[in-house]
């Protein structure tokens, strides 16, 4: 029976062919949890196993309130590093590697062709690589370190079919906010985002990982690009570094499973020319309150947020240093990059010194202001432009703050002129 | 755990993809919070009465793609906290429905309810058989699969877990 990625990975952990709608219990690859990881420990006690299922597949990573900046904050650190040591978990990170999603990518945790289950949200972004990554909570995070499986609905897939090419100083984030704008949050209610056609070749990793994460924005289950040649370019300069994990030996396997078959059933297909798309941005409060640029340029902005497990890794940074060299912001950026080697990089690379240079403020690699709680958090009235993911009412600080969401160019740019901006007359002028 | 909840209607007319930020905030997100504590906070950006009002109507009527957004199941902890029994809705978004499953709070999507019902309305829903009754008038939905069923008559999956484990073993002498 042929079938899509997700209904390759589910069919294949199943140990039988699987359709849309049908329920299966079945084990993960990796899961993933992050400061979350001390209510989930709770939780853990309560079931009445001794020990995790499997150490070797858990992955503990703070982002979300680093460093901490409430004593409770810290405590839950506390407490989730000594649960890490009395489980003996090789991979518990703390608080010094970056964002969740990045380091899990970084670190060879996401794999083509793996069940990767996240207790977060953006788990989806793992998909970047061929991974069926799926959000789960944190009550059935502690389900799954106790017994080692969870059920999971078999999800129908929506055929993302892209053509053309992204132009300069328009990117994956406008893309994916494109489809917001025509899909709608619930879109892709309980399916998965698959994305094809002839342009998805020349999408980076990065790119690729923007498109992914932003799919549970859609509703979606998970998103995905099928495995291809920049997959495994990607994965085999990872594998044998030292920061990464050594790789299960039989981890190309995965790949086949990362590729739907040629006659694989789609819901439906959606098309999106590349060449036609404008820059967009999503107005308060609603991921697909969306609108071209143009519309809202001119809007007055408090502060620019660049960063997130959307959009803040080295190309993303670079872009922004693009659209700022040499000149001067008229409003605070705050710069939180996505990882560790994704500072280190930007660093060695001279683009933080061109953003500082511009005015930009460089902060702690970690999700920052992102969810309103640690770091650059806004006030009544504030109104932020922000490369992340969401902008419900009151995520980055107090509920009468605004929140717009657009891409790294155009946070840039806004910042500069005080105002949402396009970022393609800076670009040019560079 | 019963699977009969008898309550009243509390309706928020137009309430589409009502998302978690605003149910439950990010700034409480990562603080270990009782019962109590969370009820009072229960949709505290969505609407600062909800609490008084959860405590006199405990069936919550919303619209579309409801819990849409981050994964924080106190999401749907705040609302059981608060009273709530059950959520109808046309829709909700795939992590909530997951989250308040394992929690032991039913959500029941039936668009036709969502629509009709007002606040004060009587509600009575019965889980098994798939039916709303509000007065004269009754919704059906589609009844729960048997191991959703179980898992709310289990008290949620923590519960669930542990009682299976210690069946497992009393059965291992
Ligand atoms: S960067 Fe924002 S969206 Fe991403 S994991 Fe952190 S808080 Fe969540």
């Amino acid at each position: 029976m042929p079938g899509t990625v997700s209904e390759k990975v589910l069919g294949h952990l199943a140990g039988r062919p699987v359709r849309p709608g049908e329920i299966v219990t079945v084990e993960p690859h990796v899961v993933m949890s992050h400061d979350n990881t001390s209510f989930i420990v709770d939780a853990f006690r309560e079931t009445g196993y001794p020990r995790v299922w499997d150490p070797e597949r858990l992955v503990v990573i703070f982002d979300h309130c680093v460093p901490a900046t409430d004593p409770r904050h810290a405590q839950n650190h506390r407490d989730a590093a000594d649960f890490a040591r009395e489980q003996g978990l090789p991979h518990f990170f703390g608080t010094t590697a970056g964002v969740c999603h990045q380091v899990m990518c970084e670190r060879g945790f996401a794999l083509p062709g793996t069940l990767v289950l996240g207790a977060d949200s953006h788990s989806t972004l793992y998909g970047a690589l061929g991974a069926f990554g799926v959000p789960i909570n944190r009550t059935e995070m502690a389900g799954v370190w106790a017994t080692g499986e969870i059920w999971l609905k078999v999800p129908e897939s929506l055929r993302i079919q892209l053509s053309g090419r992204l132009r300069p100083g328009v990117s994956a984030k406008d893309l994916v906010l494109r489809l917001l704008r025509e899909l709608r949050a619930d879109g892709a209610a309980y399916q998965t985002l698959e994305f094809h056609g002839p342009a998805v070749a020349g999408l980076s990793i990065s790119e690729r990982m923007t498109l992914c994460n932003m799919a549970v924005e859609l509703g979606a289950k998970a998103g995905i690009v099928p495995a291809d040649a920049r997959t495994l370019d990607y994965l085999r300069a990872r594998r044998g570094t030292p920061e990464a994990r050594a790789f299960p030996a039989d981890w190309e396997q995965g790949l086949a499973r990362a590729v739907p078959d040629p006659d694989a059933r789609y819901a439906q297909t959606h098309r999106v020319d590349l060449d036609a798309l404008e820059p967009q941005v999503a107005c308060p409060h609603t991921v697909d309150n969306v609108t071209d640029l143009s519309a809202v340029a001119g809007t007055a902005v408090h502060q620019g947020y660049l960063g997130s497990c959307t959009n803040g890794r080295l190309e993303d940074l670079a872009l922004a240093a693009d659209v700022v060299r040499g000149r001067t912001l008229q409003v605070p950026l705050y710069v939180y990059p996505a990882s560790v080697e994704v500072l280190e990089q930007a660093e060695a690379q001279g683009v933080l010194s061109t953003l500082r240079a511009a005015g930009a403020e460089v902060m702690t690699a970690s999700c920052g202001p992102c969810f309103g709680t640690v770091g650059a958090t806004l006030g009544a009235g504030q109104v932020c432009i922000s490369s992340s993911n969401r902008n419900f009412q009151g995520r980055m600080g107090h509920a009468q703050s605004e929140v717009y969401l657009s891409s790294p160019a155009v946070v840039a740019a806004s910042c500069l002129a005080g105002e949402i901006a396009d970022a393609r007359p800076y670009l040019e002028g560079a | 755990m019963s699977t009969a909840i008898s309550g009243s209607a509390l309706k928020y007319a137009a309430a589409d993809d009502v998302n978690t930020d605003v149910i439950w905030p990010g700034k409480y997100t990562y603080v270990k919070l009782d019962p109590p504590a969370m009820a009072e906070r229960a949709m505290e950006t969505f609407d600062p009465d909800f609490p008084q009002k959860a405590k006199q109507h405990s069936v919550l009527v919303v619209g579309k793609n409801f819990g849409c957004g981050s994964s924080r199941e106190q999401a749907s902890q705040c609302l059981k906290y608060a009273g709530i029994e059950a959520v109808v809705a046309v829709s909700f978004s795939r992590i909530f429905y997951r989250n308040s499953m394992n929690l032991g709070l039913p959500v029941i999507e039936c668009p036709e309810a969502s629509a009709a019902l007002q606040t004060g309305d009587p509600v009575s829903i019965d889980l098994e058989a798939g039916a709303l009754i509000s007065g004269e008038r009754t919704f059906p939905f589609a009844p729960f699969p048997p191991f959703v069923l179980e898992l709310i008559h289990a008290g949620g999956l923590i519960a669930q877990i542990r009682a299976r484990r210690e069946r497992d073993q009393g059965g291992t002498p």
